[in-house]
């Protein structure tokens, strides 16, 4: 049986991972090793459906009908035959990718969340926990949890990603990427907190107030300007995740959720809000997170990660066992809001169709999208492409990198590619 | 100005302040902030230079701290690695980063803002003791960086009231999204 949680081993993905995510260090070589030891592993995981379950079957009665069954418990697990699991890559700056073709639905299980850290998690007590505000505010506040939690309380559904989630999409496009190693730095939760808007108020912001310092409490003492409205239109301090407590590598206990824009901007660990008429131009504004351009200027504060969709499913590592009627499915998503339509190609591009979108499709939320496809059993490509409310159109690669040339590091959304081989094997990118 | 003409002024003024003169209900929650809490963790630093300590230091200084705590990481001269490199003007026209992904950004070509390192050291750095450094280590630090990438002369002094004044090769080429 072979490996399913892994599609290629960790040592070539956590090589090829760390050379499309960190340019400066790639060599030629490193990145051929790289795909080889793959494209070795993908012959040996020629899968089929059944790779997804767990290669050691856990002992289980011939007819569970004939025994009584286990006891209530104080914590669920997931079955033994279902291991969903990220892929940490790198140290505590690095990033783990959530395993979006093992996920169903909308909502991503806080614990296969996916994770960037700039100096690791911080381990933090919530009895000596502090948020406080101050700067061009009334009264210079500091809340304690309890506090938070008196305020009106707000539940919504929104995706969090990296804005350098995609990479390995743009560059050295490789066959064998999983939808986890190709985008798996979004996930979508229920969040709940206080409206940034209601803590504001509270403290009393002066007039000529235009960005706030948002900074947490990691060693990296992480921190982002972000323009008051934002605040003032859907911005949160989230402290809980899909009905529990924040996890720890996910901000606890209380973080910034400011729906539709790039992840680094949602400060977690969130410890101090300064209130300002100007940006406090960080590192992670200048150095990082900006947009070289084509005309010899880079593009800095671009938040909002612009429509994208990523078929799910058939995806490498999947083998499909033969031809016929299949469900293409996947998730798309905008930072502008709901998703309207999400097409989908299963000639390359040349034809399109609009695609099932699974209600609820929520505005800055994961949509699951899904196609009835019947294969005849020949080599093709399958693609989606998402639309917005705004009517914006996910581009094509060759549109994103005309607009923003090759030596860009963050919001790659456009399509998406899966080479369907008539073996049934299904590989990343056109030149499959 | 009469008494009448006052009160008139005055109500103009609540008026225009958008609240007709009640105040905007709060909850009360929280405490008011002591003013020891906010300098405690009031850390950042404003291309202004609002926010510098006291303190300074030159480059021949931040040479002997960078070789102990700072070149394991980013190398002897600051172009080795293994993690970001931080020295290099190259290309020396232009700007040209998002044609060729080949070149590295470093401090010295790409940074608009010579107070955004004395914030980001100061906040992040060493990786292994953050927040240890002193405002004269850090001062040294940046100095000894901005003299690296030819930014500075060798014999210049970083304090509050000089790095403010240091313009970046790359001050003008961020504009913001729209």
């Amino acid at each position: 049986m072979p490996e399913s949680c892994d599609p290629v081993p960790r040592a070539a993905t956590e090589a090829s991972l760390r050379a499309s995510m960190t340019d400066a260090r790639i060599s030629r070589r490193a990145l051929l090793t790289a795909a080889v030891g793959a494209l070795g592993a993908q012959a040996a995981a020629r899968a089929g459906l059944a790779g997804r379950f767990a290669p050691q079957a856990p002992t289980v009665p011939s007819d569970p009908t004939k025994v009584p069954g286990a006891p209530t418990s104080e914590l669920g697990q997931r079955s033994p035959f279902e291991r969903p699991r990220r892929i940490p890559i790198g140290n505590n700056q690095g990033t783990s990718l959530t395993p979006l073709q093992d996920l169903c639905g909308i909502v991503t299980p806080a614990d296969l969340h996916f994770e960037r850290h700039h100096a690791g998690i911080p381990a933090i007590d919530p009895h000596r926990y502090k948020l406080l505000i101050h700067g061009m505010v009334e009264r210079p506040t500091v809340f304690d949890l309890e506090a938070l939690w008196r305020f009106p309380s707000v539940s919504r559904l929104h995706f969090l990603e990296c804005s350098g989630n995609g990479t390995p999409s743009y560059r050295n496009i490789r066959p064998d990427l999983s939808p986890q190693l190709v985008d798996g730095l979004t996930s979508s939760s229920e969040w709940t907190g206080v409206a940034l808007a209601t803590l504001f108020r509270e403290v009393g912001v002066k007039p000529g107030a235009t960005w706030f310092l948002a900074e947490g409490e990691d060693a990296a003492v992480m921190a982002r300007s972000i323009p008051m409205s934002k605040a003032w239109d859907d911005g949160l301090l989230a402290y809980g995740q899909n009905g529990e407590a924040l996890r720890p590598e996910q901000g606890y206990p209380a973080r910034l959720v400011l729906p539709g824009w790039e992840g680094n901007a949602n400060v977690k660990w969130i410890r101090r809000l300064e209130i300002a008429d100007r940006p406090f131009q960080t590192r992670e504004e200048t150095s990082k997170y900006t947009d070289p351009l084509a005309n010899d200027t880079a593009r800095q504060f671009s938040f909002v990660m612009d429509a994208k969709s990523i078929i799910t499913f058939p995806a490498y590592p999947v083998v499909l066992p033969g031809k016929g009627w299949w469900e293409i499915s996947g998730i798309s998503w905008s930072g502008r809001g709901r998703i309207t339509r999400v097409d989908v190609s299963t000639d390359g591009g040349r034809h399109w169709a609009p695609a099932e979108l699974q209600p609820p499709a929520l505005p800055k939320c994961h949509t699951r999208f899904r196609y009835l496809w019947n294969w005849d059993g020949q080599e093709t490509v399958l693609m989606s492409r998402a639309v917005d409310e705004t009517a914006y159109v996910q581009p094509t690669l060759d549109q994103l990198r005309n607009a923003r040339g090759l030596g860009t590091s963050y919001h790659f959304n456009h399509i998406r590619a899966w080479r369907v081989h008539r073996d049934g094997s299904v590989v990343f990118g056109l030149e499959g | 100005m009469n008494v009448r003409a006052r009160a008139v002024l005055a109500v103009l003024a609540l008026l225009a302040s958008g609240c007709g003169g009640q105040e905007r209900p709060t909850f009360g929650f929280g405490r008011r902030a002591t003013a020891d809490e906010i300098t405690a963790w009031d850390i950042d630093v404003r291309p202004d230079g609002v926010g510098l300590p006291p303190g300074s230091g030159v480059p021949s200084q931040g040479a002997a701290i960078y070789a102990h705590k700072c070149a394991a990481c980013h190398g002897a001269t600051g172009t080795e690695g293994p993690f970001d490199r931080l020295v290099g003007r190259e290309p020396r026209q232009g700007f040209p980063f998002g044609r060729d992904p080949r070149l590295v950004k470093t401090v010295g070509n790409y940074w608009p803002f010579a107070t955004t390192l004395y914030d980001y050291v100061n906040r992040a750095m060493p990786l292994d003791a953050p927040g240890s450094l002193t405002p004269d280590d850090v001062y040294s630090l940046v100095a000894f960086l901005l003299w690296r990438n030819e930014i500075i002369a060798d014999g210049a002094v970083m304090n509050a009231q000089t790095l403010p004044r240091v313009v970046m090769p790359a001050r003008d080429r961020f504009v913001p999204d729209k």
